[in-house]
């Protein structure tokens, strides 16, 4: 029986809150960080909205040495988990370095400081470039330095797999956990809101264009039109139960009782999409039934048939209206690496204080979804057992099963 | 019973042949394959020089559309996974698709289209406020590059997890130990495992003659990479891809199939000291190697062959020659250590797997690949390098290890079946 | 007649690797030795990169970290520039 892995840290930069209680506060009770690019002059680009954090000053934060040698995506990154580490009261200093791990999903890397290096290359020559580009760019760039930071010689790791990426992350951080490693420092942040950044997003053809910041991202809706980009993400301290009761962490947010991923059939198979079986494994993972759950975080993509995919699966599983289901997203947009972790936050504290914030902004579900989404006002509920869903472009399918810890193993949970 | 990890089939596209076959030719040989940047006009850099592969996407079997969707890397790493499953035998309508997944490393994916597309968009760097008008539906997958490992997926039709691990210089390694988590712990039977890499591009090649960390001996390309020599004086860029079949031990066997060797141990460590900077003493990287022996519970004096990471910078070799010695003690000075890179030059996130299958192929044939170039001796690398001359001895445990920016540090196990049953 | 003065460079290490609250980049830090100063060896090439664009003189890259104060770089770009 391998030993449970608990949350017990948790470092939030969303667009609709820096730090957990301001994040947890808006998600609540609907206030937005969605808004016009305001980063560059975005006129011309036929969509305008985006999940920005624009509150964020990193000089406040970092040591100003960092500054010259980090893209915006990865100062966001060490912040979380400084705060993460700071929640959970590690004391790095008293642990063996090599039990501390680092393990961390990424999307577009450090997108905007390396389209400043592309541009340096090609207007003025190779000499320009920065000698920071060779890591700052890279996607393994915030893993090396919140490692580095914080002194954890333990194992790293780096995944990419677009919006599923943070909870691949996180089962691995378990995994790594389980395999011996006392404490890995997980999670996802990106972001990519330069001119070339934006540009691409847009290729993608599934972010909408509506331009009315509560209309545009709109999952589950009969007006759905696409999803909106978001930066920023969440990084946890993901801890064996064992080295949380040695050290008596000051609080355990909840156990990651399962996780699963699969991958989808290609375009135009008979066979099923995997959503439903990554739910499945998950709930097998984690030993428990569908009926055991309280509540899911959805993928909620807002492209409509992705949207319906979804909730086919939902009702195949839990049976019709079976289970409260929610995307408090909509508030901050899909944040690719960083939503899964995010959503997970939302999740235990769902857990922690029984109650499921809502879909903000989606209000005409077609019944033939079948789904009970939670809409308009904050549901209060019991949360034992809650339910985290991420697809990522292509066919990628994550699940992960966050259940609550009844006394904390030892933490002085309230 | 704990479930064991092997390798069945490979597939590789290095410079200076195509396909396993040619690949280990040249490894045994001796031979080098670095030369002249040819991709563009490279005049106005530090570092000129590359290990290029003549790869064709056409005559690779790719079609059209694949060739105009996918980027270079992800061509490199459907090519050799194709490869790799003909090698292994396996039958691929014949296995569960759920039980089939994807463990894809590179470090900088689609870098190559990145800049072709900038180029594009910029109206070659001139404007900031990129140009919508040329843009590429493919955009996206150049900026979120996780289609690779799903191009891969794709082919073999896996519907078990996938993912690329993008872990720097350590990815080829990594990706492979991450699919060997997935066979143990029971998620799959079969993986696509590998690393594919195509930085050869004015962007990368900028960016390392930045930090001066690649080689400067242009006018002699042949002989730029030189691992542990006493006139080394940076790594020689270079692409590549490999690309495996792992299977769980029993998995394999039952249908019969041809093991190369068995993945028995690995780990990876952060040196938590500096995005690009080694310490002397090695520490770290002789951590990761204890911890994938002790994982493969052998003791470090049954370790027949070292594949070092050898990338040939001064402070590489140095402290790779520190970690051998931290970890494997007196026995560091009496196994034979070689850097395939002083051949194929380093394809970044790529090369560790192109290690792995230079070990298995190792194992294969009782051979250990050379160290080209080490004519010039070093006082601070004094371990026995294969100096241009690759040796024929029995292997059954080798040591392959990484290191790259980032600070990560990565070690694996692998044995001859004989050896680790 | 100096081409480079400490201001100019003391600017470029700000600009190139950040400056520590605690450690007194201002001041009289000539003879003050990088490691010190907490400047490391890529915050030297990316100053010496900086140097060579704003002030023609190129430092050959293997004297660079053989540099070890900032009076070093100054007295090796001044005599570069003035043609010693």
């Amino acid at each position: 029986m391998s030993e449970p892995v608990y949350v017990t840290g948790i470092g939030v930069v969303a667009p609709n809150g820096l730090g957990v209680k301001e994040f947890w506060s808006s998600t609540l009770e609907g206030r937005s960080g969605i808004a016009p690019l305001t980063r560059f002059d975005s006129t011309g680009y036929p969509a305008r909205l985006a999940g920005q954090i624009l509150d964020f000053d990193a000089a406040e934060h970092l040591p100003n040495r960092l500054l010259p040698q980090t893209d915006v995506s990865t100062r966001l990154a060490l912040v979380a988990a400084d705060w993460a580490l700071r929640d959970a009261a590690v004391n790095q200093a008293a642990m063996t370095d090599y039990d501390m791990g680092v393990i961390t999903s990424n999307a577009s890397g450090g997108f905007q400081f390396t389209h400043g290096e592309f541009r340096k290359l090609w207007s003025q020559g190779p000499q320009f470039v920065s000698v920071y580009e060779s890591f700052a760019w890279f996607y393994a760039v915030n893993t090396g330095q919140i490692s580095i930071r914080h002194g954890m010689r333990g194992p790293g790791a780096v995944l990419v797999a677009e919006q599923a990426g943070g909870l691949d992350a996180l089962g691995h951080a378990r995994r790594t956990a389980r395999r011996g490693t006392a404490l890995v420092v997980s999670g996802g942040v990106d972001s990519s809101f330069d001119p070339w950044g934006w540009l691409s997003h847009l290729s993608s053809g599934r972010v909408s264009a509506v331009g009315d910041r509560d209309r545009a991202y709109l999952p589950f809706d009969t007006a759905a039109s696409g999803y909106l980009p978001g930066e920023g993400g969440a990084i946890l301290v993901v801890e064996r139960a064992d080295a949380v009761a040695r050290r008596r962490a000051p609080q355990v947010y909840g156990e990651i009782a399962g996780y699963a991923a699969t991958f989808d059939p290609p375009e135009g198979s008979d066979r099923p999409p995997g959503l439903r079986r990554a739910v499945e494994l998950a709930l097998d993972d984690a030993r428990l039934r569908p009926g055991d759950v309280d509540v899911v975080f959805a993928d909620a993509s807002g492209v409509p048939e992705l949207d319906r995919a979804e909730a086919d699966a939902f009702r195949e599983i839990f049976g019709p209206n079976g289970v409260p289901v929610t995307a408090p997203k909509t508030l901050t947009g899909r944040l690719y690496s960083g939503g899964g972790p995010l959503d997970v936050v939302a999740a235990l504290l769902s857990i922690r204080d029984g109650v499921v914030p809502p879909t903000w902004h989606t209000a005409d579900v077609p019944p033939d979804h079948g789904i009970d989404l939670v809409l308009g006002e904050p549901r209060n509920r019991s949360v034992s057992v809650a339910l985290v869903l991420a697809r990522g472009r292509w066919g990628f399918n994550a699940a992960m099963v966050l259940r609550a810890v009844a006394d904390g193993a030892g933490s002085a949970r309230a | 019973m704990s479930r064991r990890v092997v390798i069945t089939g490979i597939g590789v596209r290095a410079p200076g042949g195509r396909g396993t076959k040619e690949f280990w030719d040249l490894l045994s040989s001796g031979r080098t394959a670095t030369r002249t940047i040819s991709y563009f006009d490279a005049s106005p850099f530090r570092s000129r020089v590359a290990g290029e592969c003549d790869f064709d996407p056409e005559l690779e079997g790719l079609s059209p559309r694949q060739i105009r969707r996918m980027d270079r890397a992800s061509q490199f790493a459907v090519v050799c996974a194709r490869e790799a499953v003909e090698d292994s035998g396996l039958d691929l309508a014949a296995t569960d698709p759920h039980r089939i997944g994807v463990s894809l490393g590179s470090a900088v994916a689609a870098a190559t289209s990145l800049e072709r597309e900038y180029l594009v968009l910029s109206d070659s760097g001139r404007r900031w406020l990129v140009d919508q008008d040329y843009l590429s539906p493919h955009m996206f997958d150049y900026l979120i590059p996780s289609v690779m490992p799903a191009e891969v997926a794709w082919t073999v039709g896996a519907e078990g997890p996938v993912t690329m691990v993008s872990d720097g210089c350590t990815s080829g390694l990594d990706a492979v130990s991450y699919a060997s988590d997935l066979i143990r712990e029971g998620t799959l039977d079969v993986a696509l495992t590998g690393a594919a890499d195509t930085p050869i591009t004015p962007i990368v090649v900028a960016c390392f003659d930045a930090i001066k960390a690649t080689t400067t001996h242009n006018d002699e390309p042949e002989q730029a990479s030189r691992p542990f020599d006493g006139t080394r004086n940076g790594f020689v860029l270079a692409e590549g891809a490999a690309m495996f079949v792992v299977e769980e031990y029993e998995h394999a066997r039952r249908r019969g199939a041809h093991v190369y060797a068995e993945i028995t141990g690995y780990a990876t460590r952060c040196n938590a000291y500096h995005m690009t900077g080694l310490k002397r003493d090695g520490r770290e990287m002789a951590e990761a190697i204890r911890s994938a022996l002790d994982d493969s519970r052998v003791d470090p004096t049954v370790v027949d062959y070292v594949n070092a990471h050898g990338s040939g910078t001064q402070q590489n070799d140095r402290h790779e020659t520190a970690a051998f010695k931290r970890s494997l003690g007196d026995h560091a000075y009496r196994v034979p250590v070689s850097s395939i890179k002083s051949m194929v030059g380093h394809s970044l996130g790529a090369i560790g797997s192109i290690e792995i299958a230079a070990c298995a192929l190792a194992i294969e044939h009782g051979v250990v690949p050379p160290t080209a170039n080490l004519r010039t001796p070093d006082p601070e690398c004094d371990l026995d390098y294969v100096p241009i001359t690759a040796r024929e001895q029995r292997l059954d445990t080798v040591l392959s290890v990484g290191s790259g920016f980032g600070g990560f540090q990565s070690a694996m196990v692998l044995r001859s079946v004989g050896a680790a049953a | 007649m100096s081409v480079m003065t400490l201001d100019d460079l003391r600017r470029i290490l700000v600009e190139c690797a950040g400056e520590d609250d605690s450690t007194a980049v201002a001041g009289d830090i000539a003879d003050v030795p990088f490691e010190d100063l907490g400047y490391d060896s890529l915050a030297l090439m990316e100053t010496a990169a900086r140097i060579e664009q704003r002030f023609g003189v190129r430092l050959p890259d293997d004297e660079v970290l053989d540099l070890a104060t900032p009076g070093a770089v100054l007295d090796a770009v001044n005599k570069a520039a003035a043609g010693v």
